[in-house]
């Protein structure tokens, strides 16, 4: 857990050989492909992806970048969610993770139109996309909050399921207000305010009337996205889902 | 790659130069002796110049074969895939051997520069380009605050790499210093060997020569 994160900072600070850095490096990392960084790479970093992720939409290892060095305040606190919810225990404990590997694809198919499972895997084929292209984290520094950041990643297009909006610009912006009010992470908040600059004026406006509103009622009403186990509610109708965590019917 | 272009531009400049100063002395040909004489030189501008480019790498010599043609050069460069540690020339066959960034990466180091004196003719020279260290002490830590702090975030936001941009500068830290590189191309049998530093010692030019 939190053994070395007050000595979170590379050694190589001063410039010392490598052989000493290799091993103080491997020392530090608390987790498979965690980089440990100091206060200074990790302002750099935020200030450097986030400049990038608004130049490239298109690149998403900016933005988990973003969420992972601006998290520091907002990631505990989800986790303290987590920890005093009983499901939200038990998947700190389990760690369950959403990939293809784990999933049953073929069972999913299989259950009834409007259940979680068939809707998800409708949403995955129509808009092509695969939970396996989530990033792991790199720049936390703390194994729990690390899986914290992880779980929101791939709950991330179960929202979209649950919300019901495609992965195009637009149906991004309004997931990304839901996730604003719901975690509080500042890469949800500045998501969700810049993202919108690159829409037309016409989707601005049904955004700004219909859908953020929507969004921000859904966010504020519903309880924390992070404390369903969903692996164990494939069977459960969306309808039904939405109502048991709050989240409105969509416009 | 680049220093071979450098180096075939030189010999081609040098030689119209000298083509030109030739021409300027025949104060009485014909136009249609000097359109002669240009097309004649123009299929030996380089001369018997040859510039081989070496690398272990096959995708690094594929990136250079397509900036030589698309840059024009077509004449005198051969291309040959090889390890600086053993390489696969005769010995005494080049006037000048370089590597620029290059021995950094090399496992041995001394192996390298034993294969450079072993190809090169005697009168040839050895010339490395490689970063080195900083003496000045304050440059030296706004030097390393830089490297550390600043490039491997550049590496992740630039080219999603961050762990590449990690090793480039942890690597710059363990090569040998100036002098002590100096040492080991003397071991190898260079002599006159010497270094000229640029920009205070972020960068060095190491020199020697097979006498």
């Amino acid at each position: 857990g939190r053994a070395c994160l007050s000595r979170a900072e590379p050694p190589a600070r001063d410039g010392r050989s490598g052989e000493e850095e290799e091993e103080e490096e491997g020392c530090y990392q608390l987790y498979p492909g965690h980089i440990p960084t100091s206060p200074l790479q990790k302002a750099l970093l935020a200030a450097g992806s986030a400049f990038m992720a608004l130049c490239d939409p298109y690149r998403h290892d900016m933005v988990a970048v973003l969420g992972e060095t601006t998290g520091c305040l907002a990631l505990p606190n989800l986790r303290d969610k987590m920890k005093h919810h009983p499901e939200g225990y038990r998947i700190l404990q389990e760690r369950p993770r959403i990939r293809l590997s784990t999933l049953d694809m073929s069972k999913l198919r299989g259950l009834p139109d409007g259940s979680l499972g068939r809707e998800y895997v409708r949403f995955l084929e129509d808009n092509k996309v695969s939970p396996d292209t989530r990033m792991p984290p790199k720049f936390v520094d703390d194994e729990e909050l690390a899986y914290v950041i992880q779980r929101y990643r791939e709950v991330h297009d179960l929202m979209h399921t649950l919300l019901g909006m495609p992965t195009n610009m637009l149906g991004e912006v309004v997931v990304k207000w839901f996730e604003a009010v719901q975690t509080g992470l500042p890469m949800c908040v500045l998501g969700a305010a810049f993202g919108p600059v690159r829409l037309s004026a016409r989707k601005l406006q049904v955004l700004a009337t219909d859908l953020v509103p929507w969004a921000i009622r859904s966010g504020r009403n519903a309880s924390c996205i992070l404390n369903v186990y969903y692996e164990q509610r494939w069977e459960q109708p969306v309808e039904s889902l939405r109502k048991e965590i709050g989240i409105f019917p969509p416009p | 790659g680049d220093i071979a272009f450098r180096f075939i531009n030189y010999v081609r400049s040098a030689r119209e130069r000298q083509l030109q100063r030739k021409l300027k002395n025949h104060q009485n040909l014909s136009w249609q002796e000097i359109s002669e004489s240009y097309q004649e030189d123009k299929f030996k501008l380089l001369g018997d110049s040859q510039v081989v480019v070496c690398d272990i790498n096959k995708e690094m010599l594929k990136v250079g074969k397509q900036k030589a043609q698309h840059l024009g050069y077509s004449e005198g460069l051969s291309w040959v895939l090889g390890n600086a540690e053993e390489l696969p020339f005769d010995d005494d066959k080049f006037d000048v051997y370089t590597i620029a960034f290059g021995i950094r990466n090399v496992t041995r180091i001394d192996l390298a520069l034993e294969e450079a004196y072993r190809v090169l003719k005697p009168g040839g020279r050895f010339l490395c380009l490689e970063f080195s260290h900083v003496s000045n002490p304050l440059l030296s830590r706004l030097y390393d605050l830089y490297s550390f702090q600043v490039i491997p975030v550049l590496g992740e936001v630039i080219a999603g790499d961050w762990k590449s941009y990690q090793y480039l500068v942890e690597s710059i830290r363990r090569f040998p210093p100036q002098e002590e590189l100096k040492a080991m191309i003397e071991d190898a049998g260079f002599l006159k060997v010497d270094y000229q530093n640029l920009n205070s010692g972020i960068v060095a030019i190491h020199s020697g020569f097979k006498l």
